[in-house]
């Protein structure tokens, strides 16, 4: 199948259909929409529990046009694992309800409560058996649904439910879990980071990630106005400084004879030609009322310059393995 | 039309793996755990031999082998897992899903004491927990029992009156462990008994479809279901529990044609004359029969009812096979801690409540942790009955036979 264009995105209808109760501003959205676009053909989706279920899906209604299941939390990955080994069997055995179907692509969509954490485990024994399924991670560093509660994903000094900024303590005190790190060190055959002030990018991966045969992982950022504390309508803004200050760097990891192939995707890939351009992680943070305390009453200098070292030095080492 | 049947020489596990073999569901997804690990492990080497077209799922925990059947079991496709005591309460959670899910997923469980302090070996804490998950269970004697409703289960599970899981519970060790003669019927007509999977009809996106997961007729399973709906599908969940017990004994009866094999759900023995009686499950009650058919030579006028069928819970049955008998000992391998008594007791206890003329009752709580149930406790039982006879009343409810003091 070629490579998406937005003539292609433009003629299909959304398969995530407007009318659900996300908030508004929510980026899950956009980035569900994006992915859903790339769709190849027949496709069945699994979801976490999270703000995505809930909100699309209060019975009777739904707003999803694509055969959905959700179970339970933890479980995403593993239940994807079950669809996948039953259309393989039926194929198989010429036999069945879905024989019918030469290909369908599985795709599961999780926050990421559902991924860094409760469904840590079965994620990383369904990429271990090398299941055919794109794993979207959608990632809005906390556990939004029940009321912005601190996850593996939450960055150091967010400010969250539990793990409030207090007199003493500012926000979250451990950093952010390398999930894509430890993704790719199952030897996954592709890995790609989206972000929807990219929506090309996001369509272009995602399409990839459905193509390619075995485990996929697609690491979405999302940003949350909710509880990463913004308005509503600067999600996008939000979510390109991410990119741009290098918090979330845009690449994709392939395999290549058993060795792990980084390519920085466009917007970061500039960012790594023209360093100058690179944008201080203080235009990411101000604007989020998750990091005021960084800012008021008193700047924080030295926690400001703790994450931007901590931001450098993943940058660079990012930059090492793309060798750029 | 009777089939020509084989005579086999297969433990309890190797039943359960046996008849999957004949019936080759799509998935297969479980995790070794003691005493189950034989059928994993037999269904392995059929997969590995290209016996069976299922694609096998060596999943990381009970949790994923149970989510994948869901996964499994929602597109339309056929799936089974196995499991224990630590992997069943593992699987708590997806029990609910399942069931509530309405998805006719096959579980063998090796019945074992849960943990902790852990133990291996059977008593029925495991499954007796899970009575409570929507899925039915059936009981086993012996690994004849354990073939045959390893078959029938898929045609149970799937029944439209039904679309429920089913759990096939038998004693660990004591039956997933011990060769016995098993009589197994031709693959091809294991094949046409369970057939093709049948599907309930629902309100699709675009109209009626199937209850399954297909791109041609999108339908979305597992929503969000609040106040203004979760209490009719959990109603509707109820009667299809109750709706079983009848549908139940039509695929049993299908099965007795090709096997001369009568399954029931409850099995008097010497009920007829007797003054005292017990009842229970599982693969106890073989030593009860012996049991009572020497006291019976010494002409002590003792029954037994065997149960096969727990979930739905067969009242009418129950209430027919124990007849006149005025003393009813409950046996059991399950405790409910802080309950008026173990759950079987509670149960048969209940199911008496309405009857004009019940049975004194007692429970006899036997072999926690896989405990022997010796021929020597069993006429304690008997004797401790006898006593209840002559007295006219229970003096203790609640016995623990063969602990010490």
């Amino acid at each position: 199948m070629s490579e998406i264009t937005f003539k292609e995105m433009a003629k299909k209808p959304d398969l995530l259909v407007g009318g659900a109760r996300l908030c508004a501003g929510c980026d899950e959205t956009i980035m569900v929409r994006l992915v859903l676009k790339a769709t190849r053909g027949p496709t069945i989706l699994t979801n976490a529990t999270g703000c995505l279920e809930v909100a699309t899906t209060i019975f009777p209604y739904s707003a999803w046009d694509l055969p959905w299941i959700h179970s339970a939390f933890e479980n995403t990955a593993a239940t994807a694992s079950g669809i996948e080994a039953a259309i393989k069997a039926m194929h198989k055995k010429k036999d069945g309800p879905l024989a019918k179907y030469p290909q369908i692509d599985v795709v599961a969509f999780a926050g990421d409560g559902g991924t860094y954490d409760i469904g840590f485990q079965a994620l990383s024994g369904a990429i271990e058996r090398g299941h055919d399924f794109t794993y979207v991670l959608l990632d809005n560093e906390a556990y939004m649904n029940t009321g912005i509660q601190r996850s593996g994903g939450t960055p150091f000094t967010a400010a969250t439910t539990t793990s409030p900024a207090g007199h003493v303590v500012p926000g979250k005190l451990e950093t952010k879990k390398p999930i894509d790190d430890i993704i790719i060190a199952h030897g996954i055959p592709y890995v790609a980071m989206l972000n929807s002030a990219w929506p090309l990018d996001v369509m272009k991966k995602a399409r990839k990630a459905f193509a390619v045969v075995g485990p996929t992982f697609l690491h979405g950022l999302v940003p949350c106005a909710r509880g990463w504390r913004y308005p509503p309508e600067k999600t996008i803004e939000i979510s390109r400084l991410a990119t741009q200050t290098c918090v979330f760097p845009l690449y994709e990891c392939r395999q290549e004879k058993g060795r792990a192939i980084y390519e920085l995707s466009t917007p970061s890939l500039s960012i790594a030609k023209r360093p100058e351009t690179k944008k201080p992680v203080e235009a990411y943070l101000e604007p989020q009322g998750r990091f005021r305390h960084l800012f008021r009453p008193n700047k924080r200098e030295d926690l400001i310059k703790e994450i931007q070292e901590s931001i450098d030095l993943r940058w660079q080492i990012l930059c090492e393995k793309a060798g750029v | 039309m009777k089939a020509k049947q084989k005579l086999m020489g297969l433990n309890g596990n190797e039943s359960s793996a046996y008849a999957t073999k004949q019936v080759d569901p799509d998935v297969v997804a479980a995790y070794p755990i003691t005493p189950q690990t034989i059928i994993v492990e037999r269904y392995s080497e059929y997969v590995a031999d290209g016996l069976v077209n299922s694609e096998f799922v060596a999943v990381e925990s009970e949790h994923s082998a149970l989510s994948a059947c869901v996964g499994a079991s929602a597109t339309g496709a056929r799936a089974y897992t196995a499991t224990a005591a630590n992997g069943l309460a593992l699987m708590w959670e997806i029990l609910y899903i399942a069931s509530g899910l309405r998805l006719p997923i096959v579980m063998a469980v090796a019945n074992r004491a849960l943990s902790g302090p852990i133990n291996i070996h059977n008593d029925h804490s495991d499954s007796m927990g899970a009575r409570d998950s929507g899925w039915i269970q059936i009981y086993c004697e012996n690994s004849q029992e354990v073939y045959d409703a390893s078959v029938e289960a898929w045609r149970i599970a799937e029944h439209l009156d039904i679309q429920l899981p089913v759990m096939v519970c038998f004693d660990g060790f004591t039956i997933s462990h011990t060769m016995e003669n098993v009589y197994t019927l031709p693959d091809d007509i294991v094949k046409t008994f369970v057939g093709k999977r049948v599907f309930m009809k629902t309100e699709g996106h675009h109209g009626e479809t199937e209850f399954r997961l297909d791109p041609a007729c999108p339908l979305t399973i597992g929503p969000l279901d609040l106040q203004d709906y979760y209490f009719e599908h959990k109603v509707q969940q109820s009667e299809a529990m109750t709706d079983a017990l009848k549908a139940i004994t039509e695929v049993d009866k299908e099965f007795e044609e090709i096997t001369g094999r009568k399954l029931e759900y409850m099995y008097p023995y010497m009920m007829e004359d007797a003054e005292v009686s017990v009842i229970g499950l599982g693969s106890a009650m073989g030593t009860v029969r012996e049991v009572v058919d020497d006291l019976r030579a010494e002409g002590i006028k003792v029954g037994m009812v065997k149960m096969r069928l727990f979930r739905p819970f067969p009242v009418e049955a129950l209430i027919k096979a124990i007849g006149k008998v005025p003393v009813l000992g409950v046996m059991e391998k399950a405790v409910s801690f802080g309950a008026p008594g173990g759950p079987l007791y509670e149960e048969i206890r209940t199911a008496f409540y309405d009857t004009e003329k019940k049975p004194l009752i007692a429970d006899y709580i036997h072999g926690l942790g896989g405990r022997d149930t010796s021929p020597e406790m069993i006429r304690s039982i008997f004797k401790s009955l006898l006593k209840v006879k002559e007295k006219g009343e229970v003096d203790k409810q609640v016995n623990f036979v063969g602990v010490r003091e």
